[in-house]
């Protein structure tokens, strides 16, 4: 009788826990409706729902996520045949993507700073062209922009998930894919924008294909390609440690790629300018948020075993990374190619807090991720509403003397860098307080002390801008601030308050990212 | 020790809303601050009302301790744990005992009198409303200072005081003279705080707390080096805020505030907190013998020095300054009697904030009939045209030079015999210097009063300051109430506090009882023979000098060095600046100088450095795709390398 039970079960469809995937099919869904949409819709109607159905699904899935997440098992629930994994570490790192895709969509749905937004009206039309002036004119944009949200951030939810190294493969396509085509999407300055998409594309396949080989070489090392058995393998084997750290090596550069840690950053200062604002406000928030997510559930899941190994190697990495986005982002002379090197010496910070390989250092990293996302959206907000008659004035010389033009905004702005640099009261400060206190304790001392040396190094060209906002002389044909429509500073508003709020009364927020480990 | 402080019992009934005590004038100064000019109508009621309040409260807390056991007089508050951090561990809490419920009637008795006077003095002011506020303020600090259980309260209401005195003394803030009187008490309160801080510090690292009752308990275990330096640094406190030798000079400056100010804050009560300071601490000055003595060398040296300058200058409030000045150290030379001298020196206090107070308001009184003038040479005549200030202001005079039977002559005169109570040398010479003091007090006060009240009419060919005809007339009845009161306090609390022993058994159960000396080195009755005749003679030598000949209206420029000397204040600017403020200088000019080349050369430099390697490595980021990808490659394989190199070392 046994026997044939256990045959039966063989045989059948693997068990789904719809319950607790059910934002992320929530979001592919409605990514697929999307679509639907863009083909049947008539194009001045596009816009409307898009922005409905986007802003539906997001609200959906976090009510989803909040109802499952309150009576969630604490171990963890795998499904899919294992392949994914909703633990809390998962549903923490859904809840921060959820919320920082929604402040994204919302600038990417806004209008009313660049009339018809900040989206191309029609990608087809050659940059350069009588046409392209037209288009740039019009008030239409290209509405595939929210489907490709709703796919990338689909990717993202899958990735932070993925129990398996395939699966975490298939959904970096997904959520880069996507990515490739929005950062080429920008109304103004095309040619910047399709170089940077071209840039990101071909850098990104290169990742992946690091990525990939990675992978080859763990199966051939363990003979699967889930992390537990990696992790098993790489306990109690007399196999080759070449393929192990070899792949290792491989597929861990895939990752520190998407999440722009240095030296393998060198696509984010362009890409993170040429983008439309909106685009790089996403990708800088939430591709860092499921780039790390995937790191932490990597390193933790397969590699816990071997860290003596290859600590010191991540250790060397990080500090890169710190050392390039501190020391390169002196010289900035654009404001968001500046946030993209503080975007990598951020990254360097993310990574001393992944390696640490404790309980600790996972909140506190999911912790900062949340913090930095937040921040980081509001800081673009901004940065999309100081125009002139060629678009956004992102060249730091134009922002001279903001403050006495636009006193909240330029407030704000310095409020928001603070907290880039780790000021107290502002959640940038708990945020390295957590994860360097969790590489304290796990005997990383002189580590900290290098990055304690870099947020100060980095906190330098923060203060240069407020600086420049406060105390210099604005120039006589300098750019204007546009008033924010509601779409907008409702992002702003939502990410400077929560800098705040996380800032003054960060407990909360650490008590839910330290709510339970990860499950393999 | 006889000292029943230890059993403090847990506040209940009246005494346990005594937060009241504090919040009534806090209140006060918040709404009067934050409401603005808003308030502007009803400001100076609200500011008076709450003081008021609180004395009336507070009388009703008196009385009803009064009536309980004396090992029942003290009593602890707790409010709320203030700095619960580690190991240290500062509750916020306020402790009801003698010692302070008789400081609390004084601050807010003189304090409401004050309000009510200056009701009338700030009505030109356009800013009255902001006056009361920090007036407010400062009564509330005060009563901080005096209530809290322990030392790190005391230091909050002590930094509080200081404050309020910092924003009143500057409160002409378009006189210069005015604006560096502030800053001169704020910067030499600074040195005496230093002292005070690290006495907490020090209290907190050897036993670690603060709290009065477990600092009291444990304090003999201490090595007596420590015990010391803990006393002396608690006197540099003291000196700072009591305008004390060393510390002395920025007193008669702070008289650049309004007199009502002059009269609360740098007679009757902020002056006398290091008075308070060293009272509340006996159970650590009991302990060492050296302390006290160089508590009384300090009283004593501040006593004279405050009677000799007292009798050079011509500035009304600046006599009265330095008759402060004198005054308390009287109170630090009874204090540091110890147990023999205690509950005289808290006696003196009261009975000087008294007639202190009443002496400034009188001056203060004065100053409105003149048009502001503070230059005695200037006055003259004036008893027959402002006779209520004249008669209180005699009161107070004859209270300040100790005539028999009014309040002076009882505190003071058992100072003076209690010093001589002291064996040897110390007997003679601190009970010899108390002496002279009182004969030089009475000399410099006839002067005072001579030259303001009696003589020729000088002023009458003359104009004032900003060019008009003197019109002396009596004050209002806003500043005429507040001096009758006063002059009444004047007259007789000497006698009803020392009657019976009142005082002195009232506050047994803060300070211990009071002991009398087995052995005078003259016999008591003698000393109190001696006082009256030396201030007879100082009252007969100021006839003599001032009041049998015309005053000139202009200052002899030729006199003698005693003279001079006495009108450089006895060289203690030049003392401060020797001692605090020309190394302070040299200090910051070296700091400035390391500053300057060391510390800004290394930021600088590193600066400079990380600026050229950002120059440098952003010529790397070419934006070609085929070298970001080479970059990647070339990370990828050292990656990988570094992985295998680990692995395989």
């Amino acid at each position: 009788m046994s026997g044939f039970f256990s045959q039966a079960q063989q045989l059948q469809a693997p068990d789904v826990a719809y319950q607790a995937v059910l934002p992320m099919l929530l979001v592919l869904g409605a990514a697929c409706v999307s679509v639907l949409f863009e083909a049947f819709l008539p194009r001045e109607r596009r816009w409307g729902w898009q922005v409905a159905l986007t802003v539906v699904t997001l609200a959906g899935a976090a009510i989803s996520l909040i109802v499952y997440g309150n009576d969630a098992p604490k171990a963890g629930v795998k499904t899919f045949s294992d392949v994914l994994t909703i633990d809390r570490p998962t549903l923490f790192l859904w809840g921060t993507l959820l919320l920082l895709a929604f402040g994204a969509v919302l600038l990417i749905a806004d209008r009313s700073v660049e009339p018809g937004g900040a989206f191309v009206a029609q990608a087809a039309i050659r940059p350069g062209t009588l046409q392209d002036r037209v288009q740039a004119a019009k008030v239409g944009m290209q509405t595939e922009v929210f489907p490709l949200t709703l796919f990338a951030l689909g990717g993202m939810m899958v990735f932070c998930a993925a129990n398996d190294l395939l699966t975490m493969f298939v959904a970096l396509e997904v959520l880069s894919l996507p990515l490739y085509l929005m950062a080429g999407l920008a109304r103004r300055r095309r040619l910047l924008s399709q170089e940077a998409a071209v840039k990101y594309f071909l850098l990104g396949a290169f990742a992946s294909a690091f990525f990939l080989y990675g992978i080859a070489l763990l199966y051939g090392y363990a003979g699967s390609v889930k992390l537990a058995d990696i992790a098993t393998a790489a306990a109690g084997t007399n196999r080759s440690d070449t393929l192990l750290f070899a792949g290792m090596g491989l597929l861990v550069v895939g990752l520190l790629f998407k999440a722009s840690v240095g030296p393998f950053h060198t696509w984010t200062p362009d890409v993170y300018q040429g983008s439309p604002t909106p685009v790089t406000a996403f990708m800088a928030a939430c591709t860092k948020v499921a780039a790390f997510g995937g790191i932490l559930r990597v390193l933790m899941g397969a590699f816990a075993s071997t860290n003596w190994e290859w600590r010191g190697v991540l250790w060397g990495v990080a500090i890169a990374s710190m050392a390039i986005g501190a020391v390169l982002g002196l010289t900035q002379t654009d404001v968001k190619r500046m946030i993209a090197y503080s975007s990598v010496a951020h990254a360097g910070f993310l990574l001393v807090g992944s390696i640490a390989l404790t309980s600790k250092g996972v909140s506190g990293t999911l912790f900062y991720l949340l913090a930095y996302g937040l921040t980081t959206v509001a800081t673009f907000g901004i940065v999309s509403l100081v125009r002139d008659a060629d678009g956004e004035a992102s060249h730091l010389s134009q922002w001279a003397g903001l403050a006495k033009r636009s006193p909240i905004v330029a407030g704000v702005f310095t409020f928001l860098l603070l907290a880039l640099a780790g000021i107290p009261l502002t959640s940038g400060f708990v945020g390295k307080f957590v994860v360097f206190s969790a590489a304290l304790q796990s005997g990383m001392a002189p580590l900290v002390v290098v990055a304690l040396v870099f947020s100060a190094v980095a906190a330098f060209f923060y203060l240069r801008v407020i600086v420049l906002m406060y105390f210099s002389e604005p120039a006589a044909d300098g750019p204007t601030v546009t008033v924010p429509g509601a779409f907008t500073t409702m992002a702003i508003t939502i990410g400077a308050l929560a800098t705040l709020v996380l800032g003054v009364f960060p407990s909360f927020a650490l008590d839910w990212a330290g709510a339970g480990g990860f499950t393999f | 020790m006889t000292n029943l402080a230890a059993d403090a019992q847990g506040a209940t009934g009246l005494a346990g809303s005594a937060w009241l005590l504090l919040a009534l004038p806090t209140l006060g100064a918040i709404v009067l601050l934050v409401g603005g000019r808003r308030t502007n109508k009803w400001g100076h009621i609200l500011g008076s009302a709450t003081v008021l309040g609180t004395f009336v409260y507070g009388l009703a807390l008196f009385f009803s301790t009064t009536g309980l056991d004396a090992y029942k007089r003290t009593q602890e508050l707790h409010l709320f744990a203030w700095i619960p951090v580690n190991a240290l561990k500062v509750d916020f809490g306020l402790r009801l005992d003698p010692l302070s419920l008789t400081f609390v009637l004084l601050i807010t008795g003189v304090g409401a009198l004050i309000h009510i006077y200056s009701v009338g003095y700030m009505s030109h002011d356009r800013d009255r409303r902001r006056f009361f506020a920090y007036l407010n303020l400062f009564v509330a600090a005060m009563l901080l200072l005096v209530l809290g259980n322990g030392f790190v309260t005391l230091y909050f209401g002590w930094e509080g005081v200081g404050l309020a005195s910092y924003l009143l003394i500057g409160w002409y803030q378009d006189r210069p003279s005015a604006a560096t009187a502030a800053k001169k008490a704020f910067l030499m309160n600074r040195v005496g705080d230093l002292g005070l801080a690290v006495a907490i510090f020090l209290m907190f690292a050897n036993l670690g707390t603060t709290q009065y009752s477990e600092v009291f308990a444990k304090i003999g275990t201490l090595p007596s080096g420590t015990i010391l330096a803990i006393t002396l640094l608690l006197l540099l406190g003291a000196c700072g805020k009591s305008g004390q030798f060393p510390l002395q000079s920025w007193l008669p400056d702070a008289m650049e505030g309004p007199t009502p100010v002059s009269a609360l804050i740098h007679a009757a009560t902020m002056v006398t907190a290091g008075v308070y300071l060293i009272a509340r601490s006996n159970p650590i000055y009991d302990l060492t013998g050296d302390g006290r003595l160089i508590v009384t060398i300090i009283g004593t040296v501040t006593l004279l020095i405050g009677c000799i300058v007292g009798c050079a200058y011509d500035d009304i409030k600046k006599v009265l300054a330095y008759s402060t000045v004198s005054q308390i150290g009287y109170m630090i030379l009874a204090v540091g009697l110890g147990p023999f001298g205690y509950a005289l020196g808290i006696m003196h206090l009261l009975t000087h904030g008294f007639f202190k107070a009443g002496l400034f308001l009188g001056a203060g009184s004065v100053m409105h009939g003149m048009n502001d003038e503070v230059d005695m040479r200037k006055f003259g005549g004036l008893w027959r045209l402002m006779p209520i200030t004249f008669v209180t202001f005699g009161l107070g005079y004859l209270a300040l030079i100790g005539f028999p039977g009014l309040s002076g002559y009882f505190s003071k005169d058992a100072i003076i015999e209690a010093a001589f109570g002291q064996e040897g040398w110390r007997g003679w010479a601190f009970g010899g210097a108390a002496l002279l003091g009182a004969g030089l007090t009475a000399f410099y006060m006839t002067r005072l009063v001579l030259m303001t009240f009696f003589g020729e009419k000088r002023w009458k060919d003359l104009k004032s300051a900003d060019g008009k005809d003197f019109h002396p007339h009596e004050s209002p009845k806003s500043m005429t109430i507040p001096m009758i009161i006063l002059a009444i306090g004047s007259v007789g609390a000497g006698a009803f506090l020392s009657v019976g022993n009142r005082l002195v058994d009232w506050l047994e159960p803060s300070l211990g009882g009071l002991k009398e000396s087995e052995h005078f080195v003259i016999p008591k009755g003698t000393v109190t023979i001696l006082t009256i005749v030396l201030m007879l003679l100082g009252v007969g030598a100021a006839w003599l000098f001032v009041g049998r000949k015309p005053v000139p209206v202009t200052r002899p420029a030729r006199v003698s060095f005693p003279v001079r000397a006495a009108r450089a204040d006895l060289y203690g600017n030049a003392l401060n600046e020797a001692l605090f403020a020309r190394p302070g200088t040299w200090l910051t000019r070296a700091l400035v100088f390391v500053d300057n080349k060391g510390v800004d050369g290394v930021v600088n430099g590193l600066a400079a450095m990380l600026g050229g390697t950002s120059g440098r490595l952003r010529r790397a980021q070419t934006g070609f795709v085929r070298s970001y990808a080479l970059s990647m490659l070339g990370g990828s394989i050292l990656v990988v390398a570094a992985l295998l190199a680990v692995r395989f070392s």
